[in-house]
């Protein structure tokens, strides 16, 4: 089937698709769009967070289908090109980064969670990220930058620049990546 | 495979009349995981998610009638003062993006023992709405279950709606779990007092091959509450009541707990909704 979708504010269309395939598997192997991760493609682990028409989903779990005529947003889409939402700068800036594989899912997610409430509790916050799972087990520093993103404490790093995979911009600190299509 | 995407209710009634294969899909978080691990290749998938009328609630005469397509984050944000059990029972669901997936229909249909809206619906009395091109039949909740992840739906029907008397009384639902996100239930309860008739109604989830009421727990403790003087309740009432709430059970040892620590479970569980659904209802 031809799929034809609203992704990150640009009309895409892919051939050939599969009509049992996931959302997921278009957004990285048709759209090369890595960032959102593929784990464990049952809904459990929460690192393929997508928008939906608004709304926060797992990718994995919805039919290829079911996304024609829809609008996503993914981690790439968060921010202009060549910039960093704050909530990814937050990631940053916290340490909150171990391996990095739930980091795409986690920052949907939060980006979410601030949406609807900008001031989330410690309780608010983990009930929000429970379908996020880090096997790094990296949650206090996660929490911190969610914290972070909240206060609206944000430093704006014109240092920090996202990429695929690409190194840090120009005067980059030691350690600082490309967050969203990063490691894929 | 086909995938086929109705835009109107009567358009899926007669695919799924022309094509009983296929395989209705929402939220697809029980469907999307069965194609993403090859467990399963139907013939056809039937895009449910454009059927705006699935997605709506609202009141039918004395009863509220919820779409199948309801998401569990919709009941629980929208439907909490009027299905306080339901809405509890949906708050347990998976995880945030989970439950503004998963609907109460796919709930239904996928007919798990373990399934978190099966219990509160149990509770209340709620009746199922089944349609096809044959026409509409209810079915109440407790006759729709026949086995593990089988149900009385005819392979031409779709679930339309759930049609459920609003709380008259205090409702609880407890559930356990290893934690308290992302778990299938390895018990769960739910209770329902309806202090205008003087009856209680039950939920048993997850502990039985399919979720059932627990009867004789439900007409001893319609029987011995203090309805007239809404008094303390008897430690031997709830006790007892928990124990008939186990009786009730018929579990199973899997890989989430053993038959034996689900009764010990549901007695706890049993307990615990009773005290605070009376002490709610005695303010």
């Amino acid at each position: 089937m031809r799929l034809t979708c609203t992704v990150n504010g640009l009309t895409r269309t892919a051939d050939d698709v599969w009509e049992g395939e996931s959302l997921l598997y278009v957004l990285r192997e048709r759209f090369a769009l890595p960032g959102s991760k593929n784990a464990c493609e049952q809904g459990e682990c929460g690192s393929c967070t997508v928008y939906l028409d608004g709304t926060a989903v797992c990718a994995c779990l919805v039919a290829a289908g079911q996304a024609a005529g829809r609008e996503i947003r993914t981690v790439e889409g968060l921010a202009p090109e060549g910039d960093l939402d704050p909530v990814q700068r937050a990631f940053l800036q916290t340490g909150a980064v171990q391996c990095g594989f739930c980091t795409p899912g986690l920052i949907v997610s939060v980006h979410d969670l601030l949406g609807r409430n900008p001031h989330p509790s410690d309780p608010e916050i983990r009930e929000a990220l429970a379908g996020n799972l880090c096997r790094c087990t990296g949650y206090e520093k996660i929490m911190d930058a969610v914290r972070l993103a909240a206060s609206g404490g944000v430093a704006a790093d014109p240092a920090v620049r996202s990429g695929h995979g690409g190194p840090a911009g120009p005067g980059g600190a030691p350690g600082r990546g490309g967050l969203g299509g990063a490691a894929s | 495979m086909d995938f086929m995407t109705p835009s109107t209710w009567d358009d899926a009634l007669q695919i799924k009349a022309d094509r009983p294969d296929a395989v209705p899909i929402a939220g697809g978080t029980d469907v999307m995981v069965e194609l993403n691990f090859h467990r399963r290749r139907p013939p056809a998938l039937l895009d449910l998610t454009r059927l705006g009328e699935l997605t709506t609630w609202s009141m039918d005469g004395e009863l509220l009638r919820v779409g199948a397509g309801v998401s569990y984050t919709r009941i629980m944000e929208e439907l909490g003062d009027r299905l306080p059990g339901l809405a509890m029972a949906a708050r347990t669901v998976g995880s945030p993006q989970i439950r503004n997936r998963g609907t109460l229909g796919g709930n239904l249909g996928s007919a798990s023992p373990a399934g978190d809206a099966h219990p509160p619906l149990l509770a209340a009395g709620a009746q199922i709405e089944l349609a096809s091109v044959r026409g509409t039949r209810l079915v109440p909740v407790a006759d729709f279950f026949t086995g593990p992840k089988r149900s009385v739906l005819a392979p031409d029907e779709l679930i339309a709606a759930v049609l459920v008397r609003p709380a008259a009384g205090p409702e609880q639902f407890s559930k356990i779990g290893t934690r308290n996100a992302m778990v299938i239930a390895v018990s769960s309860f739910a209770l329902a007092l309806h202090p205008d008739r003087r009856a209680v109604g039950t939920g048993i989830g997850s502990a039985a091959p399919t979720p059932r009421r627990a009867v004789e727990a439900e007409l001893f403790a319609a029987g011995e509450l203090p309805w007239d003087t809404l008094g303390t309740l008897d430690p031997a009432v709830v006790r007892r009541f928990g124990e008939l709430v186990a009786a009730a059970a018929a579990p199973i040892d899997d890989v989430r707990g053993t038959a034996a620590y689900r009764r010990h479970a549901l007695a706890v569980l049993g307990r615990r909704t009773l005290t605070w659904a009376w002490r709610e209802l005695c303010g």
